[in-house]
């Protein structure tokens, strides 16, 4: 009987709104590729960290106060009075950084495996106005606990709108509320972190899925798993989301729970990287940190525009640096997909890119010397010839041939046992064996025995196989 | 539904003009949207000018005092400087101001009304950081090559003791000068030309 009553209620809902049919379509009868590797963590991680940010988002506006002479002590009250406030500041803190660690690594993935190709346009684009929100979102939220680093940090970047010629400094007028960044910039800021951003990026998120699951997941493999189908019209290589990746993905999400307590409970700051030593002394309009330098995800593009010697081209530069990776599905011209089958020249250019945007990272948090500046722009230039020749180097790639159905990778497992039963003979390798005599007591007694030392020649050809193999990985 | 009379032309024409019709609605509705983002009244009217009593300040010595929430430094500059700052024109991307902000009144090589007090606001023309004032002659830090000057920690850019920018630094002009005028020999006020007040 009262089984009875509760499945007339689930029907009542069910006639009058959708529920099974979302949950069918997008969770139990959305075939993915079976073949997903790590790399397809980051996007429900993305999810996580989003919804972490909400949660400890909300709970700090409780005690904080958008206001230029209360803002940087209620920032304090929550650190030292708000029963559990530490806890809540430091994972929306930890969460921002956490934030660009995953979207970084997202992107990645998608460079790789070629996720943004024909017909996956829509969900690059999508996901780019995310990483353009996202950024928005940090900067704004970094000028709220109202230091020093904030305060001059956003001094600067408001800055680069007067660049712009002619309705520049009308611009940043305008964007400020004041002649400086004031209580009314902070107030406007504080606006926008909780209410526009975050209701513009959830939107995107919802499109950002929509399109995906209308053309369906990439994969390592770079091919179509629609292609082949069964009977009932199922991928043949092609999974139910739920419960397979559901369950996978909470693998991923327990190995980085692991990461992210740990920088929470035992390295808040990052050694100022996540948090910044300057922005633990209260905004002083009067005076500029000696040195200063924004978080940590914006520091390539900061790098770019300080490698340009001219203040409009700088601006330039830094947006262009976005702005090129919005075209990137038309500026490579080569339909095979997956990093596995395309030619060594994008392989190579590809780790070139990658070696470049970690160095225009570091080089963002130093001083501007000489040395560095010029480095800045050889970076800047790899940066830009990455996307900007790549109309040109994609169209002489020779790519090997592209299999029709999923590959079988070795697994973790099997990796490790082939390492495993590979390791005494690779030992045996690099060492070598020497009789040893001891010198002490009666010569009679000296018992030799051996010991094993470093074998030069050894040592030489391991290495010499291992540089051949990654050269060989590349090509 | 029956179509056979309707007047296309006619519906289309009423389409049109509706949407004509929303969209300067929008329009209008945009401009209080936006411009209550404008610095409002009271930032305006903060402007207010500042007096300085300049007695005080040892030769060398800089102050630096709050005007419209911007840093203003003035400093008593040295006949030294001054015999210094002479010899630089070469090295200056703009030495005669004429591409820079500045009153008309200190629209001159030492950029003030009187030589030795300098006045001006102390934000970097490149993004808006507040350079440092470095007035020792070639320090470690900075090289043989510095005179004495304003040195921007942010993005490297040089000024020297009036203010000019130095070539080859991201700053594109000289630091501004606000406009100030003496009411006594020891009493200026900052944000205020003689004769007329200025907002």
């Amino acid at each position: 009987m009262k089984i009875n009553r509760l499945a007339l209620c689930g029907n009542w809902i069910l006639e009058r709104f959708p529920l099974a049919k979302v949950w069918n379509e997008h969770m139990t009868h959305y075939y993915a590729p079976k073949n997903f590797n790590f790399w397809y963590f980051f996007g429900s991680l993305a999810l996580l960290v989003l919804v972490n940010q909400f949660v400890t988002g909300i709970l700090l506006t409780m005690n904080y106060k958008p206001d230029a002479k209360l803002a940087f002590d209620s920032v304090e009250y929550i650190m030292r009075d708000v029963n559990w406030g530490w806890l809540i500041r430091y994972m929306h803190s930890t969460g921002a950084s956490a934030f660009f660690i995953v979207i970084y690594l997202h992107m990645f993935r998608g460079l790789m495996y070629g996720s943004f190709k024909q017909p996956r346009e829509l969900i690059w684009i999508f996901g780019m106005l995310l990483f353009v929100c996202l950024m928005a979102e940090a900067f704004m939220g970094y000028l709220l606990p109202w230091g020093q680093m904030s305060y001059w940090g956003a001094q600067v970047i408001i800055s680069l709108f007067s660049a712009i010629p002619v309705i520049g400094d009308d611009l940043s007028l305008w964007v400020r509320g004041d002649y400086v960044v004031s209580d009314a910039t902070l107030n406007r800021f504080f606006a926008f972190h909780v209410i526009s951003v975050p209701l513009v990026l959830v939107m995107l998120v919802f499109l950002h899925i929509v399109a995906l699951h209308e053309v369906g997941s990439n994969n390592p493999d770079g091919i179509e798993i629609k292609k082949y189908k069964d009977e009932q019209g199922i991928p043949l290589d092609g999974i139910p989301f739920h419960p397979y990746y559901t369950v996978k993905d909470l693998v991923g999400v327990a190995v980085f729970l692991i990461f992210f307590a740990t920088v929470i409970f035992y390295m808040p700051e990052m050694g100022g990287y996540f948090l910044e030593h300057a922005n633990f002394i209260p905004a002083d309009p009067m005076k500029t940190p000696e040195h200063i330098a924004p978080v940590w995800y914006f520091t390539p593009f900061y790098a770019i525009l300080r490698a340009i010697p001219d203040k409009f081209a700088g601006v330039i530069g830094m947006g262009g640096a976005i702005v090129v990776l919005f075209l990137l599905p038309w500026l490579d011209r080569n339909p095979v997909r997956s990093i596995r089958y395309r030619g060594g020249i994008y392989k190579k250019a590809l780790l070139l890119f990658v070696i470049s945007f970690i160095c225009l990272g570091y080089l963002g948090t130093q001083p501007a010397t000489p040395t560095a500046t010029l480095f800045a722009r050889l970076f800047t230039s790899i940066y830009f010839g990455f996307f900007l020749l790549m109309p040109i180097y994609t169209r002489w790639e020779k790519t090997k041939p592209v299999p029709q159905r999923l590959t079988e990778q070795h697994s973790l497992e099997e990796q490790l046992h082939t390492l495993e039963e590979q390791l005494p003979a690779l030992f045996e390798e690099i060492t070598e064996t020497k009789p040893v005599t001891t010198e002490i007591g009666d010569p009679a007694f000296r018992s030799s025995f051996f010991t094993r030392r470093p074998n030069a020649e050894g040592l030489l050809n391991v290495t010499t196989r291992l540089v051949k193999k990654l050269k060989e990985s590349l090509d | 539904m029956i179509n056979e009379d309707v007047d296309q032309s006619k519906r289309q024409f009423l389409t049109s003009a509706l949407t004509v019709v929303g969209a300067i609605g929008t329009g209008y509705l945009a401009v209080p949207f936006l411009a209550q983002m404008q610095p409002s009244v009271k930032a305006m009217a903060a402007g207010a000018p500042v007096e300085v009593d300049i007695s005080k300040i040892e030769a060398g010595q800089l102050i630096r005092v709050a005007w419209r929430g911007k840093p203003v430094w003035i400093l008593n500059r040295t006949p030294e400087v001054i015999q210094t700052l002479k010899t630089l024109d070469s090295q200056l991307r703009d030495p005669l101001s004429q591409e820079s902000i500045q009153p008309e009144y200190s629209k001159n090589p030492v950029r003030s009304i009187k030589p030795e007090i300098f006045v001006a606001v102390g934000l970097c023309t490149h993004l808006g950081c507040s350079p440092t004032f470095r007035p020792e002659i070639a320090p470690h830090d900075l090289g043989e090559k510095w005179k004495g000057g304003f040195f921007c920690p942010c993005h490297g850019s040089w000024f020297d003791l009036a203010g000019r920018v130095y070539q080859g630094v991201p700053a594109p002009t000289n630091l501004e000068i606000p406009p100030y005028r003496y009411i006594t020999d020891t009493l200026i006020i900052v944000g205020e030309t003689d004769g007329e007040k200025k907002a």
